[in-house]
């Protein structure tokens, strides 16, 4: 067992979990912050990816030691109050999900993508570094719209900051 | 604000909680003193169980308890069972092996379950079923089907001979033959529909709880069909009395076709909740999703296309093995045959057709219905043929197709399906446009002088969803009704709760169904909430499957809806003193027509509850409910086409362009219809490219995770163009026909077409890896 302290949106947290412990077993089952999903065992599906210190991460291939310290956000911790974050609008203004499982992890990847390629960012690299998230519902069409409209908001908002 | 009615295209009321991260899917669901259950699977496919030693695990921490198939049969948990009865050409019905939920005698695939174990954390649970001991001796298997039907083969039920389930037919014999002897021209082709993996991106999962004071269980599970579980739970295995099971059926992420069953870790959780007392909980991983969860398609066919000297169609004769796998699921019976073989006259007038099918067991996982359900495999034969027959013929093959398209409606086919209205050039004709078909040529020869290999493709699909009416498909084996119920509940501030017995798992049901209720009345969707997915709010229904929630279950809100309507308007009649057959609703109000006299919705609803002004008679309230049984299915049919451009260097395909021009009757929300083609067409295209659960010879899955099995990415699929045609469905009252699996069964053909155009070999299997694509060209 271990003493585990990190921040997760912005909370301090401490935990004492066994040594194999993932992070998305942390984030779900003792914190309660169901929103990242797992969906495979392999770190191929993409349903638990969260944020570290900023980067987007598979939370199941994280060892909750190997965060220790670290500052996580989760789905549950990008909106704004009740102001969604720019990602979590365009998905749903433009139909980028169906069943929603697979969403959190969809929108906590794409913000990553957007931040490193700002207005740089085309479809054909979009569909390229989405790679890492698969959907079984959307076929990609509407997550690839909305994620190239959410850059859109996303680097104008920090063009006017 | 507008009214969000029929057509519109609204954004989903669901989407908020799921983007924000509150969905709540099974495994969110934690319920006080729940244990976790972690099963002990087959490694072989085939073999006797002749111990287990359940004691090293009971020493391991946390455990609860282990619990073996014996102890199960011993408790008289009933066998699984298929619920749609097939018969023979010899008359004899089709022969269904003993399926325990957990083996106590004989393993018949890889990952079948021998024991559960039941503990305090995952962890403890996946541990201890490490330490269950089971000595296994192993037996032949048998994952070819072809030599699953060979003499000598390794036999897997004693109740199926020779491991043939049914040798069944459909049309005229005779008939067919004659065809064929009189024939101009006869195009032959070997087609191999291969076998996929459903995997919703949620896997399965079941969290089952007993309340011993009260003798009664709660099943939370991710099914497409809660009321259908408890049935079957209840009806034929023996777990609880069907007043005594609630199965909620919450937010559940994704199904296509693999979340209609009940499976055997449903049954045991629920039945392990009993023997222990404490919640069960099981989550697949995603190992145990591609071991377990029933597959789709695998089938095997000889097809032949009989032509006159002017290229019509004369016959068609088709024999088709299909693989079931090791154990009949619950409609595995029903996708090869009434699914499959009445869909085989596709567009085209076919006078005479012959379908022989041959469902046989072998050992590998069960095959069900996954999404389109035997119409993808009856599509992709059909339109293989038709671009072999246009190549073979030296004609274009739109040309080829609209020769042969019904164009008289209704049409009845040689194989049962009477199809009540269509225009199928207009799709052809908007799909041709919307890829600009005449420019091909011209885009073809500029392509080769850059040293790339580019082709076309067209498949012109027709689908029959909405499967009823009951008395019909009962007439042809189903064991169940496929009506769909609806309860609407105003409230009497006006606002609405509608129930309904579909399910939605991704089809945004709490939209498209509020839309149009509230278009009906001119009220907001906002007031509108839709309930489903729990049978102790919902008193029946059916589900989701075969695109059949709007057809089947809107029309019965629609049913419900008229009745309210019906009796809203009788209350304002008296209120106004007018005569009810002048009471009409406009934008939210009751009005007498043709006068400045109304009533607001709302006030209605009130009305209703204060009964303090009521016709003489009347009951209070304002709550009616309705059954809608359909007098026929629905006929959604379109036109794809897909231009891609091969790399013969690599084999690569690259799509140019993707086109689906669909009618699907009325659009309700044509944004969520686009979304339903889209993960259509990524699936079908993922057949075509990449998806294929490949087995061993010795029966081990080798495509058991996301690293074999490949799914399409961003990456592999195009951007969609998307075209609507439309004719009204003139079978039910919103004329709407379904969307949900028309992607997944016209998508394969057109991708293969293409390809099979651009290199210029028809020979060339699905999934069309570059591989498979390269040595197609350089042999």
């Amino acid at each position: 067992m271990s003493t585990i302290r990190l921040t997760v949106n912005g909370k301090p947290v401490s935990a004492d979990v066994e040594d194999r412990t993932l992070l998305v077993h942390l984030l779900r089952d003792h914190l309660g912050l169901t929103g990242t999903h797992i969906g495979c065992d392999t770190s191929q599906c993409g349903a638990c990816t969260v944020h570290i210190d900023g980067c987007a991460v598979k939370s199941c291939t994280v060892l909750v030691g190997q965060a220790n310290g670290s500052n996580i956000t989760t789905i549950e911790g990008i909106a704004n109050g009740d102001e969604l974050h720019p990602m979590q609008a365009a998905f749903r203004d433009n139909h980028g999900l169906q069943c929603g499982f697979c969403t959190p992890g969809m929108i906590m990847a794409s913000i990553d993508i957007v931040h490193r390629h700002g207005s740089a960012l085309t479809e054909d690299i979009l569909r390229q570094e989405l790679e890492g998230n698969i959907c079984r519902c959307t076929g990609y069409h509407n997550i690839v719209k909305s994620v190239l409209n959410a850059a859109g908001r996303m680097t104008a908002a920090q063009a006017a900051e | 604000m507008g009214i969000e009615g029929i057509g519109t295209r609204a954004l989903r009321k669901e989407d908020k909680r799921f983007i924000t991260g509150k969905g709540r899917y099974v495994d969110d669901i934690r319920l006080h003193g729940m244990t976790y259950a972690a099963f002990v699977r087959s490694p072989y496919a085939h073999a006797k169980v002749t111990a287990i030693d359940t004691a090293p695990a009971l020493e391991m921490p946390g455990v609860v308890a282990v619990l073996t198939g014996k102890e199960l049969v011993d408790d008289k948990i009933g066998n699984l069972i298929c619920g749609w009865m097939i018969h023979s050409r010899d008359g004899s019905p089709m022969k269904m092996g003993a399926w325990p939920a957990m083996a106590p005698e004989i393993v018949r695939f890889v990952g079948q379950a021998v024991a559960v174990v039941i503990a305090e954390t995952r962890n403890q649970a996946r541990d201890a079923a490490e330490a269950v001991v089971v000595t296994y001796e192993e037996l032949p298997a048998v994952v070819d089907m072809r030599e699953a039907v060979a003499s000598g083969a390794p036999q897997l039920h004693p109740e199926a001979p020779g491991n043939v389930i049914f040798d069944w037919t459909l049309g005229d014999e005779v008939a067919t033959d004659a065809a064929f002897k009189a024939a101009a021209n006869v195009v032959s082709l070997d087609i191999t529909n291969n076998r996929l993996a459903p995997n919703a991106i949620e896997p399965r999962a079941a969290i089952a709880e007993y309340d011993p004071a009260e003798e009664h269980f709660t099943l939370y599970t991710t099914s497409q069909n809660p009321h259908v579980a408890r049935l079957v739970l209840s009806a034929f295995y023996n777990i609880a009395q069907e007043h005594k099971l609630r199965v909620i059926a919450p937010d559940v992420g994704g199904g296509f076709g693999s979340k209609i069953f009940i499976y055997p870790e449903e049954m045991v959780a629920l039945w392990a909740s009993k023997k222990t007392g404490r919640p069960v909980k099981w989550t697949a991983d995603r190992t145990e999703a591609f071991l377990t969860d029933a597959h789709g398609r695998d089938h095997l066919s000889k097809a032949e296309m009989a032509f006159d000297k002017d290229n019509r169609i004369t016959g068609l004769r088709v024999k088709t093995y299909a693989n079931l796998g090791a154990y009949m699921s619950l409609f595995s019976s029903s996708v090869p045959t009434y699914l499959y073989a009445t869909l085989l006259s596709g567009q085209y007038n076919i006078p005479a057709i012959f379908a022989e099918v041959i469902s046989v067991y072998t050992n590998t996982a069960p095959v069900d219905a996954y999404r389109g359900a035997g119409r993808p495999e009856a599509s992709y034969l059909v339109e293989r043929l038709m671009e072999t027959a246009a190549r073979q013929l030296k004609v274009d093959p739109t040309e080829l197709r609209r020769k042969n398209f019904i164009t008289q409606f209704p049409h009845q086919t040689p194989v049962i399906m009477a199809s009540d209205i269509g225009d199928f050039n207009a799709s052809l004709d908007a799909a041709m446009k919307a890829i600009d078909y005449a420019g091909f040529p011209a885009r073809k020869a500029k392509a080769e002088s850059e040293g790339k290999l580019r082709g076309i493709g067209v498949s012109c699909y027709i689908e029959a969803c909405g499967i009823a009416p009951s008395k019909a498909v009962g007439s042809l084996g189903a064991g169940v009704g496929l009506w769909e119920s609806a309860e609407v509940r105003v409230n009497p501030v006006g606002t609405i709760e509608v129930l309904t017995g579909s399910h939605s798992h991704g089809q945004g049901h709490e939209t498209s169904f509020a839309q149009v209720v509230a278009g009906r009345l001119g009220i907001s969707i906002d007031q509108v909430q839709i309930v489903h997915g729990d049978t102790d709010k919902v008193q029946f229904g059916m589900g989701t499957y075969g695109s059949r929630s709007a057809a089947v279950g809107l029309s019965a809100i629609v049913k419900a809806m008229e009745k309210v309507e019906a009796k809203a308007k009788k209350i304002v009649a008296h209120q106004l003193e007018a005569s009810e057959n002048d009471i009409v609703i406009e934008e939210g109000q009751f009005k007498v027509a043709g006068t400045d006299k109304a009533i607001a919705f709302p006030m209605v609803a009130l009305a209703a509850y204060t009964a303090h002004n009521l016709p003489d008679g009347m009951e209070p309230g304002l709550k009616e409910s309705a059954f809608y049984d359909p007098s026929n299915f629905t006929f959604p049919a379109g036109s794809y086409i897909c231009e891609v451009e091969v790399d013969a260097g690599t084999g690569k395909t690259t799509f140019i362009n993707f086109v689906a021009a669909d009618d699907f009757g009325r659009l309700i929300n044509p944004m969520i219809v686009e979304g339903q083609v889209h993960g259509g067409l990524a699936q079908g295209i993922g057949q075509a490219l990449l998806e294929h659960a490949v087995y061993d010879e010795n029966g081990q899955l080798l495509t058991a995770s996301f690293m074999d099995y490949a799914m399409p990415r961003a990456e592999d699929l195009p951007s969609f163009k998307i075209q609507h045609t439309m004719t009204e469905c003139p079978g039910n009252p919103l004329g709407v026909k379904g969307c949900g699996e028309a992607g997944a069964i016209g998508a394969s053909a057109a991708v293969i077409n293409a390809i099979t155009d651009a290199i210029g070999n028809n020979d060339l299997a699905m999934p069309a890896s570059p591989d498979r694509v390269w040595h197609a060209i350089h042999g």
